[in-house]
């Protein structure tokens, strides 16, 4: 399968600042992945580069087979649906006209505009001015000016920002959709709870450099971070029996009487499990794999220790 | 060309929606039949005095009214787009800087046009039903001429305006940077030559030629010398005279005008980074 985004070593300066550092990053069709980093980390930077909007400094950027920077550009913008972080429309217009005018500059059939404000739940305000628009429903505007002209590619930069639960929800489900569809996405955010289902691979970038990319399971594996135990039982004498392991990398803390947590190595799971089934007055387990938030801390931390803080 | 129309479109639409053609006819409406019924105030009168006076102080009005709503217009085409995000977003669109900036100056200038056409329209009829004796032939060419240079007068600022914008990267910069424009073309410039040539003793002859230096010394030698009456009231201007200073040629001088910034504007935006 060909990539549809394809990063080889690309290296973008800014006034004597490093952006970004010989990065390195295959995308394939219909791939959903989520770009991680601090502020400065590098994120935009990639997106721009992928838009086109910057030139790498060194490396070569293709994008659906075209350099985006290049003569090609044109064609393949239309190929593409970006949604900018803190985008605030045009206020005197109404959602509709927006949309219609973006239409227009796309080139793509002006009917499906309709069908998309009812996709993105803003059929009823379509004739309201976006002057009145809240915060959520700018940005379910901003996703339906993206998915103009039923995009290859899609870029989202920080769409959950200033959503609520339940929108953000509705938003990743639009994102699957999309992906089912064969479109490839691309999204980046600081905001990581939430994400984690919707993903199929994650870019943790700091100060400009690939700190650890691969599917969930890949970093999980990569990072090897203790699991999470909780055990429940019945009150009395839990905490005592669970607390004398082998292994020192076995962490036990009493919440209260009838809670224990375990911080138990992947490798020594099993093992775990084994005798906390066995032992007597236990009623549940939960077992609690490490989130991405750790995953990102994790990397973060472990691979870019010169720079925390350093990075605005 | 397509996208230029439409993004003229869209800033036409907004010019009439957020009513800019309204407001700027009727201040000029309002203005001219002032001045026109006011004209004679100076000898003591009231009412319409001449042509030939009432037309030089449409002129002397519109040197300080278009050049400062042209600027007002147009001074956050850029910036203001920067600001609110979307700038970031029609870049990625598939159309080009060049097709942006066109397009708005098209749709501003339009926005200009109309609202000078029509504001300097009312201010005709008014003159040929109110004023007696004046010749409607006469009234019609010179409001023509008003018309027509002042629009051209307009598109020269605009010019100004889009090439602040693209410069800065805030507006209230680009709002302070418009007023300075304006304050050194209009009022400036012919203090400043007033004083040069009141202290120029010999020679001098290169003096009118200064006045190309300025388009709105341009657009008063048009109006002036398109208007064989008005050139007893010209003043300042009446050291141009014959040779280069002929109305076509100095209309391509102004025409000039605009294209030279906006040129300038465009080289700047298409160079700029995201």
């Amino acid at each position: 399968m060909t990539a549809v985004i394809d990063f080889q070593g690309v290296t973008r300066r800014d006034a004597g600042l490093v952006r970004l550092d010989a990065l390195d990053l295959q995308v394939s069709e219909g791939e959903v992945l989520a770009l991680l980093g601090h502020n400065g980390a590098g994120k935009t930077t990639t997106m721009h580069l992928i838009l086109g909007l910057l030139s790498p400094s060194a490396g070569r950027v293709a994008v659906l087979g075209g350099a985006p920077d290049g003569a090609d550009a044109e064609a393949l913008r239309r190929r593409l649906g970006y949604l900018p972080e803190n985008v605030s429309f045009y206020e005197q217009l109404s959602g509709r006209e927006v949309l219609d005018y973006f239409a227009r500059l796309k080139r793509v059939d002006r009917g499906q505009v309709g069908d998309l404000l009812d996709r993105v739940g803003l059929g009823h305000a379509a004739h309201r001015r976006v002057k009145t628009y809240s915060k959520g429903m700018r940005q379910r505007l901003g996703l339906a000016q993206a998915l103009l002209g039923d995009p290859r590619l899609l870029l989202l930069d920080e769409p959950t920002t200033g959503l609520d639960p339940a929108a953000t929800r509705d938003f990743y489900d639009t994102v699957r959709g999309l992906r089912d569809r064969g479109c490839t996405v691309l999204l980046s955010s600081h905001v990581l709870p939430g994400v984690e289902p919707y993903i199929d691979r994650a870019l943790i970038l700091g100060g400009g450099r690939r700190l650890a990319l691969g599917s969930l399971e890949a970093l999980r594996e990569e990072a090897a971070l203790p699991v999470t135990l909780r055990v429940r039982g019945a009150a009395g004498g839990l905490a005592e029996r669970l607390a004398d392991w082998d292994d020192p990398r076995i962490e036990v803390s009493a919440l209260n009487g009838h809670e224990v947590t375990l911080t138990v190595p992947p490798d020594a799971k099993l093992a775990v499990l084994r005798r906390i089934t066995d032992t007597a007055g236990v009623e549940d387990i939960d077992l609690l794999p490490p989130t991405l938030e750790h995953l990102y801390t994790h990397f973060s931390a472990e691979r870019l220790p010169e720079q925390r803080g350093a990075a605005e | 060309m397509n996208a230029i129309l439409t993004i003229a479109g869209k800033e036409f639409r907004d010019g009439l929606r957020n009513r800019w053609v309204l407001a700027i006819a009727l201040v000029l409406a309002f203005l001219a039949v002032g001045i026109a019924w006011f004209g004679a105030a100076a000898s003591g009168g009231l009412g319409f005095t001449s042509l030939a006076t009432t037309l030089v102080s449409l002129a002397t009005l519109a040197v300080f009214l278009i050049p400062l709503i042209a600027l007002l217009l147009a001074y956050d085409a850029v910036v203001g787009e920067q600001e609110a995000g979307t700038l970031l977003l029609l870049l990625t669109y598939p159309i080009s800087r060049t097709q942006l900036l066109l397009g708005k100056f098209l749709g501003h200038g339009l926005i200009l046009g109309a609202a000078t056409a029509l504001g300097f329209s009312i201010a005709g009829a008014v003159i040929a039903m109110a004023a007696k004796g004046v010749a409607l032939g006469e009234l019609a060419a010179g409001m023509g001429l008003l018309v027509g240079s002042s629009i051209l007068l307009g598109w020269v600022f605009i010019a100004f305006a889009y090439l602040i914008s693209v410069w800065v990267s805030e507006k209230a910069r680009a709002a302070g940077l418009a007023l300075v424009v304006w304050f050194l073309f209009v009022l400036v410039f012919d203090l400043g030559l007033l004083a040069l040539l009141v202290s120029v003793e010999r020679g001098g002859d290169w003096l009118p030629w200064l006045l190309l230096l300025n388009p709105t010394e341009c657009f008063r030698l048009i109006n002036l010398a398109g208007f064989e009456a008005a050139r007893s009231y010209s003043g300042l201007t009446a050291i141009a005279e014959g040779g280069a200073f002929r109305p076509a040629m100095v209309t391509a001088i102004l025409v000039a005008w605009i294209a030279v910034p906006l040129g300038l504007a465009l080289l700047r935006f298409r160079r700029r980074a995201a």
